[in-house]
């Protein structure tokens, strides 16, 4: 049995139902993001977890134990939310063992575990400071500290970092990981920041309008988006409408040029259109390999982006965004310059459901 | 030795020169200043420094001694009484209410309902809010005859009287509680929803939040708007004049009688009874001030 | 959530009763004069009264003296505070705070002192003077409301920018305050004049000891020798109030509506 396990859980305000059919087991330990934009119902599910919100159906059961209508303060959990939610009119030290206070554990014991804390997030000296005094990183990383005093079974994100200067996000999330390891805590974390969750999750849920899209480690998901949504939403993708022509020795064209996809046709009629998908880093301009595809077009715009060229070809009805090195011995082609682009048949993707014209 | 010496001498161009802030720029407040010195800081700055003089103008502090007498005293004690009870009962209230609208999970149309008839209401103070009570619980009002009527309950034969102390704090009360409403809503909506939830999630429960979070996190709004709250209603007169004539002792009403027809017949003292209220109201909405520049440091 | 949230329509339901029940009270005790049966003959009553409409008239002129007064003074310091003299900001706030900490009744002592017929500045010497005391008096008492409106209005647009853009078109002063400054703080402005019109409709204090013939002695006059009148006076001027801070509400909503939306 794992140990968070979300069963059937549904969540609907009325008519309106934000959450469905969500289904999921975590191991403990195990760090796991919801990823998907704003409204997907990640943060309403990670609320029923938390017990902010009461399930419309479903179990959530925590090591073993059913939680699904426990309240929030019975729930052992620890939460850091978006706007560090850090209680202003008590120092660091006293924030980080608000918890402990509250269940009246001794002083000696408060004050031991906050030193601890500190450490743990490497802020020891600021344990008599006042919350506005510190930044919005220092501020985050005292949450966290603050969740994680009561040792919590399992520890919720929500957003942590979306506040936060985008440098600080990369190391903070890094520590968060590294902290997170170190206790060998049971961990979900919201986002909808893909490159966020593909670095720090052992495994990914990408919701989409209340339902699970796909549920598998960054590695999986990233490379074997199951729909288009996860396709589209992780990662940059190029997406581009083609007619099948035999299914089963994997030949389409796009823009009228034959090229070959690899698998994924199973069960499509001749004359079909379907989307397909292609990874930029999938595509170059050298020569292509031996069974590999090649589309003729005409180069419409190129971007310069320090150490990378955006390149964007034009076949006919369809583009190609893709990324070369600059290297300054090889200048990059010019706008509406003839070029042939490359890529192997493994990297097409035919995406689910049919495209109609 | 010499070379600190030297090095403190100020060049002497720099000290005589104009500093470079004065410029014409100073004009364009000068009108506002003005206004300030003629209309607000003599005419305090007047009675203030009459309060220190005789007739003939030499400085003494019989004027100060004089409102020790009984009468005086007495004004001032039923002046604090009626405004410290109001701004206590009125701060609880109107406490509550903005909470209950702003918080409490009601309907969304309570709130600027609330909000509105609190802007009206704040503002409808002086004479015609004598009217009403008196239409309402005066001996021939309504709530009075209806009380008689159907219960046959007569709340004069209590004791009670409009045109005393508990009358006029139930007076007061209908701007007093609307006042509270529109100053604590902005602190009340300070209050973040994370900070229940953290609390919560860490174990509190809701008698916890409110002693260790939401209480102190809103006490200097409260504590300085109930301090304003008594201000406002120490300076108050239209309506306890108009509601009470001339027969409750309030200081106010004593000014005004002393300022009409120097029933005091003496001048100066007039001028110490309004340097008495000075300090009380100054005293009160000074530290309203400090403790809501206090309640904005966490706000940030 | 639903459970604790009944005892909260409680608390309004008895904040509701509090301030609904004088209204209805003093309402239809207005409508008494006439014995046995309810009619307006209060309100006809009044509303003939020639004091009645001549104090009416003159609290009115004096409202919007006091508003013209007390614009001119506030937007152009509040705006110069904002652009050139920031530093000064706190000792203008706590000035403009003054009249909130010193009560009425004891400025208009210190203006009969200061202003009385045998001072430098007679002002209580003629009635036109002491019209002209009692509007910079009103002004005084509207200045914490005043200010704070128009402050909050120049807060919200970006004052430096919007002058020099103004200057670098070649615009001058007058020209920048009043083409510029004023068009984009009206919602403020009219906020400001339409509180100021409720506090200075009915005041009492500094009309009565001015020895003016203001709405507001007139109210305790009446008050203190009829019986159904004041009620429907008490009606009157709870519906004046009423009208200004509904129309405080509506000048504020209808500048929401008008902010140009880009396609």
């Amino acid at each position: 049995m794992a140990f968070l396990e979300i069963e059937h859980l549904r969540k609907s305000f009325g008519p309106l139902t934000v959450v469905e059919d969500f289904n999921l087991a975590i191991e403990r330990g195990e760090f796991v993001s919801f990823l998907g934009p704003s409204g997907c119902g990640k943060t309403t599910t990670l609320r029923m977890v938390a017990g902010f919100e009461t399930p419309s159906s479903g179990a959530i059961r925590i090591d073993g134990k059913d939680v699904t209508r426990a309240r929030p303060n019975q729930r052992n959990v620890g939460m850091v939310f978006q706007a560090y939610a850090l209680f202003p009119n008590m120092t660091i030290a006293e924030n980080v063992g608000f918890g402990l206070k509250v269940a009246n554990r001794p002083a000696a014991e408060i004050k031991s575990r906050v030193e601890e804390m500190l450490a743990l997030i490497k802020l020891p000296q600021l344990g008599g400071r006042y919350p506005y005094q510190l930044s919005g990183g220092q501020q985050q990383r005292v949450a966290l500290a603050r969740a994680l005093a009561v040792k919590p079974k399992v520890l919720l994100l929500d957003e942590p970092l979306s506040a936060l200067d985008a440098k600080i996000r990369v190391s903070l999330r890094q520590e968060i990981r590294a902290i997170q390891r170190e206790l060998g805590i049971t961990a979900i974390y919201v986002t909808h920041d893909q490159e966020e969750a593909l670095s720090i999750s052992d495994r990914i849920v990408v919701m989409s309008q209340g339902r699970m899209e796909q549920v598998g480690t960054p590695f999986e998901i990233y490379n074997y988006p199951r729909t288009r949504f996860v396709a589209s939403f992780v990662g940059t993708l190029n997406v581009l409408k083609s007619r099948i022509v035999d299914a089963a020795s994997g030949r389409i064209t796009v823009d009228d040029q034959p090229i070959v996809a690899s698998a994924g046709l199973d069960g499509v009629q001749a004359g079909e259109f379907r989307s397909i998908a292609l990874r930029p880093e999938a595509v170059s301009l050298s020569a292509p390999a031996a069974d590999g595809n090649v589309l003729d077009g005409t180069v419409e715009e190129v971007s310069f982006l320090g150490s990378v060229v955006r390149i964007r070809v034009r076949f006919g009805e369809n583009t190609i965004s893709f990324d070369t090195f600059n290297k300054p011995s090889a200048p990059p082609p010019e706008r509406g310059q003839k070029v042939t682009v490359a890529f192997a048949r493994d990297a097409l993707l035919v995406l689910d459901g049919s495209e109609a014209a | 030795m010499t070379e600190t010496a030297a090095s403190q001498v100020v060049p002497p161009r720099t000290r005589l020169a104009l500093p470079d802030g004065f410029s014409w720029a100073w004009l364009g407040v000068m009108p506002f200043f003005l206004f300030a010195v003629m209309f607000l800081i003599l005419p305090t700055g007047f009675l203030v420094v009459g309060a220190f003089q005789d007739n003939e103008g030499h400085f003494t502090l019989r004027n100060i001694v004089n409102l020790f007498q009984p009468s005086i005293l007495n004004a001032y004690w039923i002046s604090i009484k009626v405004s410290a009870v109001s701004a206590v009962v009125g701060a609880i209230f109107g406490f509550f209410l903005a909470y209950a609208a702003i918080a409490g999970g009601v309907a969304s149309w309570i709130r600027p309902t609330l909000m509105t008839f609190s802007g009206v209401a704040s503002n409808f103070a002086g004479v015609p809010l004598a009217f009403s009570f008196l239409a309402t619980l005066g001996r021939t009002g309504l709530v009075t005859a209806l009380l008689i009527k159907y219960l046959d309950f007569n709340i004069y034969s209590t004791g009670f009287n409009l045109l005393s102390f508990s009358g006029l704090v139930i007076t007061y009360l209908y701007f007093q509680i609307p006042l509270m409403v529109l100053i604590m809503a902005p602190a009340i909506d300070g209050l973040k929803r994370e900070w229940r939830e953290a609390s919560t999630i860490l174990g509190a429960s809701t008698w916890q939040y409110w002693r260790y979070i939401a209480l102190p996190v809103l006490w200097p709004s409260l504590f300085g708007t109930t301090l304003l709250l008594f201000a406002n209603a120490f300076g108050a007169i239209a309506t306890a004049y108009a509601l009470t004539g001339s027969s409750l002792n309030i200081v106010t009403i004593l000014l005004f009688a002393q300022i009409r027809g120097d029933v005091l017949h003496d001048q100066n003292l007039g001028y110490a009874l309004a340097l008495g209220m000075i300090l009380i109201t100054g005293l009160s909405n000074g530290a309203y001030i400090w403790l809501r520049s206090r309640s904005e440091r966490w706000q940030r | 959530m639903k459970r604790s949230s009944l005892g909260h329509w409680i608390a309004l339901g008895i904040g509701a009763l509090y301030f609904l029940v004088p209204l209805i009270a003093t309402f239809e005790f207005s409508l008494r004069m006439r014995r046995g049966e309810y009619s307006f003959d209060a309100y006809r009553v009044v509303l003939a009264d020639a004091r009645f409409q001549a104090t009416f008239g003159y609290s009115t002129m004096l409202a919007l003296a006091t508003i013209v007064v007390g614009v001119l003074l506030v937007v152009p310091t509040a705006y110069w505070i904002q652009l050139r003299l920031p530093k000064l900001r706190p000792v203008v706030e706590f000035i403009t705070l003054l009249p909130l900490v010193i009560p009425a009744i004891v400025l208009v002592f210190g203006y009969l002192r200061i202003y009385n017929s045998s001072s430098l500045l007679p002002m209580t010497s003629n009635e036109r003077a002491t019209d002209l005391l009692l509007t910079f008096g009103y002004v005084t008492l509207a200045l914490p409301y005043m200010y704070r409106a128009v402050d909050n209005g120049l807060r919200a647009i970006d004052v430096r920018t919007l002058t020099e853009a103004a200057e670098s078109l070649g615009a001058s002063w007058p020209t920048i305050l009043f083409r510029i400054i004023f068009p984009n703080v009206r919602v403020a402005v009219l906020s400001g004049a339409f509180l100021t019109f409720a506090i200075v409709i009915g005041e009492f204090t500094f009309a009565a000891l001015l020895d003016r013939p203001a709405f507001g002695p007139y109210l305790q006059l009446i008050g203190a020798n009829r019986a159904y009148e004041p009620s429907a006076l008490a009606i009157i001027a709870f519906a004046v109030t009423w009208a200004c801070m509904g129309l405080i509400n509506v000048v504020g909503r209808a500048s929401r509506g008008a902010t140009p939306t880009v396609p």
